[in-house]
């Protein structure tokens, strides 16, 4: 198991090392000088050059991302190029926005989805299977940004009953959690509903019926158990895109989170700042897809049997 | 030969009639395609129903912001644009990106995947390596970051989600060749001594399609909706052309008085998603019945 984990671990460097590469490219890619979007484009041309040198980019591609590589493992990230600060004083003050975000939005998805997937398969074809099913399908077509804006209508506009942007109060996190819960709700009930249906047809579940266990043992002891872990694969997923993946919702709620950091740090080039967003929320990925496999061991014993051998 | 031929065709003709018997006794199914198909019908002849100058982009300040009306079905925008035009020419792009920016990353996942997945061993190694390293960058950002360094247009949003979507396809197509590689009649066509790339397309891919068309036709929806955010943040079609994220975007600062600028483009686009989706899960089900709880 610890070798496995560090094999993981290890292979975390070669990933990094690709993510960086290909974000630096990216970001090189993109028209217009560093020197003109901060000073404007009206700035004398020696001081342009002047700040160029200064912040080394009058050198070739190859040696600054090198350059950047070296420094990087060194511990130092680099300073934002607009703000002069550490980059990383910018994502540690954002960071627990976006954890909070997309923490609680986790958690509602499961807290909504899970129940509902295994009353819908408990009493499969009833009315509420059919209701949670059609409402299922629906939620999953409706953008998410969407159902912020009309939230923000509805809640606080015309009731007044929440904040509509800011992410200054325990209220204002209400919204955007519940419209970034939605999609993963619809996609773990339908998950939960098609696993449990596979599980409920297992021998071992006849056995247990016919050994005369209660219904409700049989689905909470028996068959949820066995149903559960792929929803924790999909719970623990969804966690790593939320990080990084709540850029659009946190805009429209106006959050200042890691992931407006990140598009304004990309429209003005900002390569440094962009480059530690992306690696924190990539290392962040990666350590969470891990745990869940680890999760998944620790709760199947099949599967811990694997990794011991 | 002529034999041989002869059988093949009447039975992939009787496979495929198998599938749409099945798709069609499925009703949310048979209702995802009519609405699937009104919505390209609409994009097909946007320019017979409303014409693209005058109606869609004209400006005309004197009916701005104009509730629902008999005239202007969906009321009118902030700059006097009758808003049920744009949602209708809004389709051409909508699935126009959809439909294009899917079939790009099928093409391409498509021989990455079952090359990694045929050969295995290192080549599969490498491919897969580096689609990790794709796979671990959030891909809003990714698609985010491909748009600024291309330029903000329909061609390069096109292009980003693309290439955002084609880690996590490749994948799909990966383990969907794996479930074929091992069985017999792949071993007696290399047996046979027949050419890698007509094992692939001949045998492989044939077998392993079910999973992809599925994931090709929720791609299409999912497409649909990264791009909309994507130009509702300003990162991909830009003003004045009618894409729906961004008529959202131009509707925002107007939501508390005049709803319905917002209302309606998110109407379309939950519709079309909503369609695909039920397409995607009629065609599941009447792929592979076994799947089907």
């Amino acid at each position: 198991m610890a070798k496995y984990v560090t094999k993981r671990l290890l292979l975390l460097i070669p990933i990094l090392l690709g993510v960086s590469f290909i974000i630096f490219t990216i970001m090189n890619m993109i028209p217009g000088d560093v020197a003109s979007l901060i000073l404007g484009d009206t700035a004398p041309q020696s001081a342009k050059n002047e700040l160029m040198a200064e912040l080394g980019l009058n050198r070739p591609f190859w040696i600054r991302y090198i350059d950047y590589v070296w420094d990087a493992l060194h511990g130092d990230f680099g300073l934002s190029y607009r703000t002069r600060t550490p980059v990383f004083d910018e994502i540690f003050a954002r960071f627990p926005t976006t954890f909070k975000l997309a923490a609680g939005a986790m958690l509602l998805s499961v807290a909504i989805g899970v129940p509902l997937g295994i009353l819908s398969a408990v009493k499969q074809y009833s009315a509420l299977d059919v209701i949670n099913s059609v409402t299922a399908m629906f939620v999953s077509s409706i953008p998410a940004f969407w159902l912020g804006l009309l939230s923000i209508l509805l809640f606080a506009l015309k009731l007044g009953w929440l904040p509509s942007n800011g992410a200054d109060t325990a209220q204002s996190f209400i919204l955007p959690i519940v419209t970034l819960s939605l999609p993963g709700a619809a996609e773990i009930l339908r998950l939960t509903r098609s696993t449990m249906l596979e599980v409920i047809r297992q021998d071992y579940i006849r056995t247990a019926k016919a050994k005369g266990a209660s219904n409700a043992a049989v689905i909470w002891k028996h068959a949820l158990k066995n149903a559960l872990l792929p929803v924790i694969t999909v719970a623990g997923m969804h966690f790593g895109a939320l990080l990084g993946g709540s850029v659009i919702t946190e805009s429209v709620f106006a959050m200042p989170g890691v992931g407006t950091l990140a598009i304004d740090a990309i429209r003005s080039k900002d390569t440094p700042q962009v480059m530690a967003a992306v690696l924190l929320l990539a290392t962040l990925f990666c350590v969470i897809m891990l745990i869940v496999d680890l999760l998944y061991a620790f709760i199947d014993p099949r599967i811990r049997s694997r990794y011991s051998k | 030969m002529s034999r041989n031929t002869v059988q093949t065709t009447v039975k992939k003709k009787s496979q495929a009639y198998e599938i749409w018997r099945r798709f069609r006794k499925n009703k949310a199914a048979m209702l995802g395609l009519i609405i699937f198909s009104i919505m390209v019908l609409l994009a097909i002849f946007a320019d017979v129903i409303c014409d693209y100058d005058t109606q869609v982009i004209a400006q005309d300040m004197e009916i701005r912001l104009q509730p629902p009306s008999a005239e202007h079905w969906f009321g009118t925008d902030l700059y006097g644009r009758d808003i049920f035009a744009r949602v209708v020419h809004g389709a051409r792009i909508s699935i126009i990106i959809g439909l294009v920016a899917t079939a790009g990353s099928v093409l391409i996942s498509g021989i990455l995947g079952s090359v990694a997945g045929y050969y295995g061993g290192r080549v599969d190694n490498i491919i897969m390596r580096v689609l990790d390293m794709f796979l671990a960058i959030p891909g809003e950002l990714l698609a985010m970051a491909i748009v600024a360094s291309l330029g903000s247009s329909m061609t390069n949003l096109l292009i980003a989600v693309t290439i955002a979507r084609i880690p996590p396809f490749t994948r799909v197509v990966r383990s969907s060749i794996l479930t074929v590689i091992d069985q017999d009649y792949i071993e007696s066509a290399v047996a046979s001594g027949s050419k890698d790339s007509y094992i692939i397309l001949k045998h492989v891919l044939p077998n392993a399609m079910g999973p992809i068309i599925i994931q090709a036709t929720m791609g299409v929806g999912r497409m649909i909706l990264t791009a909309a955010g994507m130009s509702f943040i300003g990162m991909g079609v830009q003003p004045p052309v009618p894409e729906w994220g961004s008529m959202l975007a131009e509707g925002r600062d107007f939501m508390r008085y005049s709803p319905y600028i917002t209302l309606f483009p998110g109407l379309a686009i939950i519709l079309t998603s909503l369609s695909l989706n039920l397409l995607g899960d009629g065609l599941r089900d009447a792929l592979d019945p076994k799947l089907k709880n």
